[in-house]
């Protein structure tokens, strides 16, 4: 087990450093619940986005529901813009099987039709499942399969990362 | 020993709300909260129940409560299928358990049961395969708990929370599965004063034990309500033993805009539909800027949704 | 036939015996009670010892679904069940199909019935033709035929002049009637008690007044006329309230509960089992507790079982579709007995209720153990438990709302006439 995991601040700090040139004026933001929306709230800040941040629950598109049920606290979505022809920034905590990505643009596609997604993940910690890869990544890590990443706030505000 | 839940405690059937413990309620209403915007959106559906399939089988017609159940499983992705069942007197009663292990043996894995009798869908639910999950689409006058659970939803739009709110429940509670379901939903939910209004004729035997206030004049029983539910007569009982005459109901038990006005000034007036204009209601009510009867229909999809998804998931665990 | 019952506690309300003792029967009789007769010998010893025998049980409603229903049960079965039960005679209501109301029907059943092992049968005759309420039956024809009395069964007149008339006529003759009072318009369209209850579950109720205005009804016409009136099936506090007061006034007047309603109440409704729609419907628990009550200070005069097969697709339907009734000659005794048990009454005052007291009702021999008696005898073991499944009932109705239910208290013996009609095999 690795002895610490690096600081979230700076890690989002170069994530939006790399994704800064690339944002076009009608980029949206869009977190997936609910790691993702914590990330996705200081990406929003610190690019300084004019357009309302959204936010995803994939909880009605998870794969594995008939086998583990509805997730108790389901949070609704909420997109307040038009997605049809816009290009969206997807970002989220952790990136492991790809399968919570792929439930993210399957909803993201019943709202309508954007023009381009990308994909922006803190940590990249391997194992996929799906070929899906992130466009922008603060950590790559290689967590062995039994092992979880997790991200979490403290009553503060400040994110942390651990492993269990 | 409660034949809807699980031993885990989780909902296996939706039969009643009579006895399901207040935090599957709440569990119900915020699940429908995040199924509201669904029926906004380009694409109205989400995948949820893919592969999965549903039979309405209504053995009583009704095209309202059938519509937006087919509504809510078409939006959730799952296959239904529709049948009514006239109940002729030869065919009843072994009808009942043969169409149900036909179309188990179609690999159903839902049935949204409506029936004449009370108790009808617990009847059903007894007998299924323990994968297959049965909601009450309305038994007899026993329960129509998903319209109970929309009526819940509606009032927590408006009114926020529960405990502090009086609520009246006017008309044919006699004969009302409704207004069984309103009860128990709202007592659980812990409104602390629900009041029914009618004629004697209309009001059941011991309704006092259910945890109600009864009240025979609207004057007295409208006072103070945040909410005022109107229960539908239905055409037969208009004439005869139990009322002489829907003119005289109406004059005595209809809500007309001076009845609505011994209420509270913000109260809402809630109707679980096909309404009587003229009868149990005035138009000038039902349209009125106090009537929330539009909103509970879109409701009630959601809420639908929610049950459906909530019984749906998880089975194969 | 002589059998020697040896070694068995004996009870016998009528003759007030409680002893542990032999009972030596021949010929059909009981020839002595103790010791044996001069000359005796057994062809059959029963070694009672640890067992109570008392008189064989008379079952005043005991549906045996001939002629017309032998889809629900047969003349065999039913009979077979009753002996069983430790039955030894049963009156069998009229509401066959078609009903008891003819001479030639009550002599058909009789002969069908003198044929098989089982039971001393006892044909109740219709009241009216056809039961329905309009034209009075020649019950004087009936009687000759072997109608000990007469009754509507559970379809009570709807016209007060016919039920006038049919009490004037039997009076005339001192025939007995039968009534289960019920008015007709207060109960229509109800499928249980009319309380909170049934109001919870939306089921259409039955309200208790219905038994007690037609019961002020009976009793009016009784005092009027003189008819010597048989109260069927009891089911509330106020009926049994206004049977002791009419009793009180000297009107001769008996009755009956069903060994259902000792037990059951509307309380129990709650999960919708067809099982228990029954007829009159299990009323509240204050009226359970009254009739508890009411058999213990003998103001109810007899328990029946008011047995009632009916077939399985009948109650496998939503509860208020069903076919109501419940099959219970198998549970007549253990149902007694756990009455007695829980409101500590001995033994001797619940058989009696089962025993002798019906025996006076149907007015039929047996009911006791007197020497010179017909050898009518139940043989039971009071501590025996075991659980109401289909497999352990001999009835072809399977409908009892006891089902996996256990009991206390088994037949082991039912000498009927002198002759061992049923013999627990398994012990």
């Amino acid at each position: 087990m690795p002895a610490s995991l690096p600081d979230v601040d700076p890690l989002i700090a170069r994530l939006a450093t790399t994704i800064a040139p690339t944002l076009t004026p009608d980029t949206v933001i869009v977190g997936i619940h609910t790691g993702g929306v914590w990330v996705a709230e200081r990406l929003h800040a610190m690019l300084h986005c004019a357009l309302p941040l959204g936010m995803l629950d994939i909880s009605f598109y998870r794969d594995d529901f008939s086998r583990i049920g509805l997730h108790p606290q389901v949070k609704p979505s909420n997109l307040p813009f038009d997605l049809e022809g816009r290009a969206i920034l997807l970002v989220d905590d952790v990136l492991h099987s790809g399968r919570t990505v792929r439930a993210a643009m399957n909803e993201l596609f019943d709202y309508g039709r954007p023009a381009s997604i990308r994909l922006a993940v803190l940590v990249d910690r391997g194992g996929h499942e799906l070929p899906i890869r992130p466009d922008f990544t603060g950590l790559t890590l290689t967590v062995p399969a039994h092992q979880n990443i997790n991200l979490s706030r403290l009553d503060d505000g400040h994110l942390t990362l651990s492993l269990a | 020993m409660n034949p809807q839940l699980t031993a885990d405690g989780r909902l296996r059937h939706l039969l009643t709300l009579d006895g399901l413990p207040r935090a599957i309620l709440t569990q119900i209403l915020d699940t429908a909260e995040s199924f509201m915007d669904v029926g906004e959106r380009e694409v109205k559906k989400v995948p949820l129940l893919r592969g999965k399939s549903i039979f309405n089988l209504f053995f009583e017609p009704s095209t309202r409560t059938r519509t937006t159940f087919e509504i809510a499983a078409k939006r959730l992705s799952a296959d239904v299928v529709n049948l009514n069942i006239a109940t002729s007197s030869q065919t009843k009663g072994e009808a009942i358990l043969d169409t149900v292990d036909n179309l188990a043996a179609m690999h159903a894995d839902m049935f949204v049961v409506r029936h004449s009798q009370s108790g009808a869908a617990h009847f059903i639910a007894r007998h299924v395969a323990p994968h297959i999950s049965v909601i009450n689409a309305g038994d007899g006058r026993h329960a129509h708990p998903t319209q109970g659970l929309l009526d819940m939803f509606t009032i927590r739009r408006f009114k926020g929370e529960f405990h502090n709110l009086t609520v009246a429940i006017v008309g044919d509670v006699l004969h009302s599965r409704v207004a069984r379901s309103q009860i128990h939903a709202l007592t659980t939910l812990g409104v602390p004063e629900v009041r029914v209004i009618g004629p004697k004729t209309l009001l059941p035997t011991g309704v006092e034990q259910m945890g109600v206030k009864v009240f025979h004049t609207m004057e007295a029983g409208l006072a103070g309500c945040d909410v005022v539910i109107m229960l539908r007569l239905q055409s037969e009982r208009m004439k005869g033993a139990l009322l002489p005459s829907a003119q005289e109901y109406f004059k005595f038990f209809g809500l007309t805009p001076e009845k609505l006005a011994l209420a509270k000034p913000d109260a809402i007036v809630m109707h679980p539909g096909p309404m009587n204009r003229g009868v149990e209601i005035d138009s000038e009510v039902a349209d009125g800027p106090q009537s929330v009867i539009l909103p509970q229909v879109t409701y009630g999809i959601a809420v639908r949704m929610a049950v459906m998804a909530l019984l749906a998931g998880g089975t194969t665990a | 036939m002589k059998i020697h019952i040896k070694n068995g506690r004996v009870i016998d309300p009528m003759n007030v015996r409680d002893e542990v003792t032999n009972v030596f029967v021949a010929a059909g009789k009981i020839v002595a009670i103790g010791h044996a007769p001069a000359d005796f010998h057994a062809n059959r010893t029963i070694d009672a010892t640890g067992l109570v025998v008392c008189p064989g049980l008379v079952d005043l409603s005991v549906r045996l679904r001939e002629p017309g229903f032998e889809y629900r049960a047969t003349l065999e079965s039913e009979m077979l069940a009753a002996a069983a039960g430790g039955v030894t005679s049963l009156a069998c209501p009229p509401d066959t199909d078609p009903p008891l109301d003819e001479p030639g029907l009550v002599e058909m059943l009789k002969f069908r019935a003198r044929n098989l092992p089982g039971p001393r049968v006892y044909p109740i005759g219709a009241m009216t033709q056809k039961l329905e309420g309009k034209m009075l039956t020649e019950m004087a024809e009936l009687t000759e035929a072997g109608c000990r009395a007469f009754t509507q069964a559970d379809a009570p007149p709807t016209d007060t002049q016919v039920l006038l008339r049919a009490m004037e006529y039997a009076s005339t003759f001192d025939f007995s009637l039968w009534l289960r009072p019920q008015d007709v318009s207060l109960a229509r369209g109800g499928v249980a008690h009319d309380g909170a209850v049934a109001s919870r579950l939306g089921l259409p109720g039955i309200p208790a007044l219905a038994e007690t205005v037609a019961l002020a009804t009976i009793l009016q016409l009784a005092r009027e006329t003189g008819a010597r009136i048989h109260l069927a099936r009891l089911s509330t506090r106020e009926s049994i309230a206004m049977v002791r007061a009419a009793k009180a006034q000297g009107l001769a007047v008996t009755c009956d509960v069903a060994s259902t309603h000792v037990h059951l109440s509307e309380n129990d409704l709650i999960s919708f089992d067809s099982h228990l729609h029954l007829v009159p419907p299990l009323r509240s628990l204050r009226d359970r507790d009254a009739i508890r009550e009411a058999l213990r200070d003998g103001s109810i005069d007899a328990l029946c079982s008011d047995h009632t097969p009916v077939d399985e697709d009948e109650k496998q339907v939503p509860f208020g579709e069903s076919a109501p009734g419940a099959s219970g000659v198998e549970l007549l005794l253990p149902l007694t007995l756990k009455w007695a048990r829980e409101m500590g009454v001995p033994l001797m005052q619940a058989i009696d209720l089962i025993s002798w007291k019906p025996a006076q009702i149907l007015g039929v021999p047996g009911g006791n153990l007197a020497v010179g008696s017909c050898a009518d005898i139940c043989i039971f073991d009071e501590t025996a438990e075991w659980v109401v499944t289909p497999k352990a009932l001999a009835s072809q109705g399977n409908n009892t709302p006891f089902l996996n239910h256990p009991m206390q208290g088994r037949v082991r013996y039912t000498v009927i006439d002198g002759h061992i009609d049923f013999e627990s095999l398994r012990f």
